[in-house]
């Protein structure tokens, strides 16, 4: 009987900026269990409900998270259209999903920096960051912030894109697929990184279907799903193939994202070529009375965005379920029976957003 | 086996300009759409205290008796609600972000406007006939 | 585009474990448990999702209801009902991994119940209100 001991990890490590505190039982190296807590950072968004009008809660719903914000502004406000039963403009819609997916370019290109800097491939790490910054430009070209996009409202969007911009945007996309693939051939093939992350933290496809794991996480494993897949907003009319992997290892996490960057594009590509032209908003008069859970696929996974209102402007009821926080149990999981070395790689290959979590 | 896949890009990056720019010397990217700060404009604003309801992070205070318009900048999350609302269009978004300062504290404006008195003379003429 | 209403089966609280074991049975998997303030209850809601069927279960408790943890079903509800338990103060019995109120550290113990509510909103009212006062010169 080997002696047990507890290795705190976080919630301030070197590899992730984010507070999340694990508490890791060892026996020699070997990971036995680990015990997550969170709460560093809550911020009480869901309280805020009752003190701002449901137009301005747009603004804080987008400021949950500082990556995939746009996503988290215009789930929310799709969820306050289903509600009041208002019918968003076409063009709207599209210009959405642009967002959604340059958005999705970013948080994954990010994630994959990450990732390079934790199992110490630094220059990999700021090539994928190097890249990033393209799409950054884009988005604030289009919308004016970088991260913090603020461009949809409910109703419509707040910004639209001239025809111009989408054809230069479209050209932009070509030199971006090429730095692309430089990029996710060295994380594919790379016979050092392959070795790093082959069957390092595996997930089988049962405890990330029944863990509740979203986004690449689950899918790594085989879990085929994707929200985007019901057609929401303007989805049911472009057309994309899910990526999956089914060996759910660090590596096959890595693979889907790696391969979702080429979907992203091109469903940019496809929503450009097909986007209508006419007005982008209508108006939005009264207050929601009602309640609806809509689900959007987020970077990093499925995104619930609770609301509940009562005929005032102010809402009952908001409540956020980030994609992170039901990718804690699966990541526990998968750290029983882990190295102790292994843990700040499998702790990345999840893509956690604490700051995401703690509403 | 694939190795030293690495090694063209980073030998592009070698031979290709950085891809960083040595910011305070040369002037940060911008775009004609960047959210920077907002602006004040006193001589049209009109006392109709909408942003100060519309603002979702409640960082702007607006006296009618004192006729002053402040902003807390460290409240402000550069929104552009305001902006988007003021009937009066006395607000506008500079693209320049606001430098850094050493004390926390708030702006103050004075409110300038004067209500012209024509209009509504203009209007009871209208009205009486 | 429209999404398609969505239905909401409201159960008793006796009903739930059963009702969540056939759903696990039939392969669904757990997309969230969310609690929701109404009036003087609480209104929990469990999602599940199978090949993008949405199904909501809504159990209505009161605060001293003791509602039964699914972590026997699905392992991972933990994190939902801990945090149940540390904002609403809904008491959960037999939790797999129970952090006893320590998931989430708030200032105010159990912030989005009606305790908190009443101890709660007099105070922060009037103090809320006037910090801005003294911020004008």
């Amino acid at each position: 009987m080997t002696k047990q001991i507890i290795v705190p990890f976080g919630p301030q490590h070197p590899v992730l900026p984010e507070p999340i505190h694990l508490d890791l039982v060892l026996e020699d190296e070997r990971v036995i269990d680990a015990v997550p807590s969170i709460g560093y950072i809550h911020r009480g968004f869901e309280k805020l409900v009752e003190k701002r009008e449901f137009t301005e809660y747009t603004y804080i719903a987008e400021r949950t998270c500082g990556i995939c914000s746009f996503i988290h502004g215009a789930t929310y406000c799709q969820a306050i259209e289903q509600i009041m039963n208002i019918e968003v403009p076409e063009r709207a819609q599209y210009l959405r999903v642009i967002w959604s997916e340059y958005s999705r370019l970013h948080s994954h290109l990010l994630w994959l920096g990450l990732f390079a800097d934790a199992f110490g491939f630094e220059n990999l790490f700021m090539g994928a960051w190097r890249i990033r910054e393209r799409v950054l430009d884009v988005l604030e070209q289009t919308t004016g912030g970088r991260v913090i996009q603020g461009s949809a409202k409910i109703g419509g969007v707040r910004r639209d894109i001239s025809g111009e911009k989408l054809d230069a945007m479209v050209k932009d996309l070509d030199i971006l697929d090429r730095e692309m693939k430089d990029l996710t051939t060295v994380f594919l093939e790379d016979e050092s990184v392959k070795h790093r992350l082959r069957n390092v933290g595996i997930l089988s496809r049962e405890d990330a279907y029944h863990l509740g794991a979203v986004g690449p996480t689950a899918r790594g494993s085989g879990a085929a799903f994707d929200l985007r897949m019901t057609g929401y907003g303007a989805y049911d009319r472009l057309n994309f193939q899910l990526v999956t992997d089914s060996c759910g290892d660090c590596y096959s996490r890595c693979l889907v994202r790696a391969k979702e960057l080429f979907t992203s594009t091109d469903l940019i590509r496809q929503a450009a070529k097909k986007i209508p032209d006419g007005p982008i908003d209508v108006k939005v008069t009264g207050a929601p009375n009602g309640e609806f859970f809509m689900r959007a696929e987020q970077p990093r996974g499925e995104l619930v965005h609770y609301v509940k209102g009562n005929g005032t402007k102010f809402l009952a009821r908001s409540r956020i379920r980030t994609p992170t926080l039901t990718n804690i149990p699966p990541l526990v999981k998968i750290l029983q029976g882990c190295e102790l070395a292994d843990v700040p790689v499998i702790v990345l290959s999840i893509d956690p957003c604490i700051s995401c979590t703690e509403r | 086996m694939v190795f030293f896949e690495m090694t063209k890009t980073a030998l592009k990056s070698v031979l290709s300009k950085p891809a960083t720019i040595l910011y305070p010397f040369e002037p940060a990217k911008k775009t004609d759409l960047s959210r920077g700060h907002v602006v004040f404009d006193g001589s049209k604003c009109i006392s109709c205290g909408i942003c100060m309801k519309k603002c979702p992070a409640q960082a702007i205070l607006v006296t009618k008796e004192a006729k002053t318009w402040q902003i807390d900048r460290f409240r402000c999350i550069v929104c552009n609600s305001c902006v988007d609302t003021c009937p009066a269009k006395c607000l506008s978004m500079d693209t320049q972000y606001t430098a850094p300062v050493s004390v926390k504290g708030v702006e103050v404006f004075t409110i300038t406007y004067v209500k012209p008195v024509k209009p509504p003379a203009d209007k009871a003429g209208a009205a009486g006939e | 585009m429209m999404l398609p209403p969505q239905s909401i089966t409201p159960i008793e609280v006796g009903r739930l474990v059963g009702n969540v074991e056939r759903f696990r049975n039939e392969g669904y998997r757990l997309v969230q448990i969310g609690c929701t303030k109404v009036a003087d209850h609480y209104e929990i809601n469990y999602c599940f999702d199978k090949d993008y069927m949405f199904e909501v279960l809504r159990i209505t408790v009161t605060a001293d209801t003791e509602v039964p943890s699914i972590t026997g079903m699905y392992w991972g509800a933990f994190i939902y009902e801990n945090e149940m338990h540390d904002l609403f103060g809904i008491q959960v019995k037999g939790m797999n991994i129970d952090f006893k109120g320590t998931l989430i550290k708030t200032r105010v113990k159990f912030p989005f119940s009606q305790a908190a509510e009443k101890v709660a909103t007099p105070k922060p009212a009037p103090a809320k209100a006037e910090p801005k006062k003294e911020e004008a010169p």
